[in-house]
């Protein structure tokens, strides 16, 4: 029987290697994956590189994780917040080392390692600083029909944790509003996926026909309680 | 002859008054949001945002704020019947793939030909942050600019070669200023409208750069 629940966060993490690429979801305060982030802290893997939107608010969370000193480098789109001061800090010591990616780049760069294609050409950033190489060399650029293009790589990884909203044994997943953003594109692009849940449901509860992330994307599923958190969605 | 420049929503509701029934439009973070407040209800507009949601609707009444449920700016929306929600790349293949037919940024500077400069000012100790910018400058049909034509130590925002890094290149089509709108083409910058009393000469002066009449 395939059975992809498990019963703690500790369990379905245990696993995480040191040097490890780490996909981890949410956008602004809707589906971050609170009780993973936590359950990676508490696992200790280091020399970590961390993929998500932003780089962390406040003390905790993604914050939280970048504090241990276990991050490596960070690949994101927008790590300047009012409140990001743990990364600020690290990253204006030299601590940390940050790959800026425009946002759609760094949505598609997730997807193309998911759907296997080898990079893509983009026109988002040509011309601009983001076109350009850690080493300061430009990227490969292209002319197609006329228009200027960027090339770009996958982005692959060794773990996802996301946040969704329902679960089966299968790994079939839906979200929740906005909190979907980048929970489908990351379960797709990484060796495992680990997922948290609200809803456990029995398989072919929920509707074929509305399943979001199909289980084959999915190695592990946990079931938390809803918190009635900023960062859970539903407020108490 | 003096002139008055438009106040925030004034130059909110000069945005709002191009946008035509049936259009797709992204609204930036910060001053470009405003411009929803200024659509009328009987014009149906279908606003999308970055993090997923085609169709957004207003903040919520106090108190049934859904925190699954915000804008690109973080903070709490709602969303209208028949609005949806889809992840992340299909949303920036909404614009990168040409789908949104206007979206409206605040900048820092704006060459004549369009050149945006919006995501950073370059400076050394700067922390670097683009988000969506760069797919939102260069995806949408047309790429408006909503800014104050004067930095507030007086200079022009509108120049004829951006010193701040670039957003994109030639991406915007028009400006929307507190004292005009102008269009930017690769002849360079043509006034739409300019604020009652301002004359083209006064214009031109601020801008310090050609400028052809409508």
């Amino acid at each position: 029987m395939i059975n992809k629940f498990v019963s703690s966060v500790a369990e379905a993490l245990a696993d995480t290697a040191d040097g490890s690429t780490v996909l981890i979801g949410g956008f602004g305060t809707a589906g971050i994956p609170d009780e993973l982030i936590d359950g990676l802290i508490a696992q200790g893997a280091r020399d970590l590189t961390v993929v998500n939107n932003n780089a962390g608010n406040a003390d905790l969370g993604m914050a939280a994780l970048l504090k241990t000193g276990r991050v490596r480098k960070i690949i994101c789109s927008f790590p300047r917040q009012a409140d990001s001061y743990v990364f600020d800090g690290l990253y204006r010591a030299g601590k940390l080392e940050l790959e800026l990616v425009p946002q759609g780049n760094l949505a598609e760069r997730i997807r193309a390692a998911g759907a296997g294609i080898g990079g893509f050409f983009t026109p988002t950033g040509y011309g601009t600083e983001l076109a350009k190489n850690a080493d300061g060399s430009l990227k490969e650029t292209r002319e197609i029909n006329g228009r200027m293009y960027v090339y770009e790589t996958p982005i692959h990884a060794d773990l996802a944790l996301i946040k969704a909203e329902r679960g089966d044994r299968w790994g079939n997943l839906t979200y929740r509003k906005a909190a979907r953003n980048f929970g489908p594109i990351m379960a797709m692009a990484a060796r495992k996926t680990v997922a948290t849940v609200h809803e456990q449901v029995a398989l072919g509860e929920m509707d074929p026909e509305t399943v979001v992330t199909p289980g084959i994307f999915v190695q592990a599923v946990v079931k938390i309680d809803r918190v009635a958190t900023q960062a859970g969605g539903i407020k108490a | 002859m003096s002139y008055t420049r438009r106040s925030k929503d004034e130059l909110a509701a000069r945005v709002a008054q191009d946008i035509p029934e049936g259009a797709t439009v992204n609204l930036g973070i910060g001053q470009p949001t405003l411009v929803a407040n200024h659509i009328p209800a009987s014009r149906e507009v279908l606003l999308h945002s970055e993090n997923g949601i085609l169709g957004m609707g207003p903040a919520p009444a106090k108190g049934q704020e859904d925190y699954d449920l915000i804008n690109a700016g973080k903070q709490p929306v709602t969303l209208l019947p028949g609005g949806a929600y889809f992840h992340h790349a299909d949303s920036f293949a909404m614009m990168r793939g040409g789908h949104l037919d206007i979206c409206v940024l605040g900048a820092f500077q704006v060459s004549a030909t369009g050149d945006l400069a919006n995501w950073h000012t370059g400076e050394a100790d700067a922390i670097p942050a683009v988000g969506g910018a760069m797919d939102l400058a260069i995806g949408a049909k047309q790429t408006w600019v909503m800014m104050d034509l004067l930095t507030k130590q007086g200079q022009s925002k509108l120049v004829e070669a951006c010193t701040y890094p670039l957003t994109g290149i030639a991406c915007v089509k028009r400006v929307y200023t507190d004292l005009a709108t102008l269009a930017c083409t690769p002849e360079g910058l043509q006034v739409i409208d300019m604020v009652e009393g301002l004359s083209l000469e006064e214009l031109t002066a601020l801008i310090g750069l050609p400028i052809q009449a409508a």
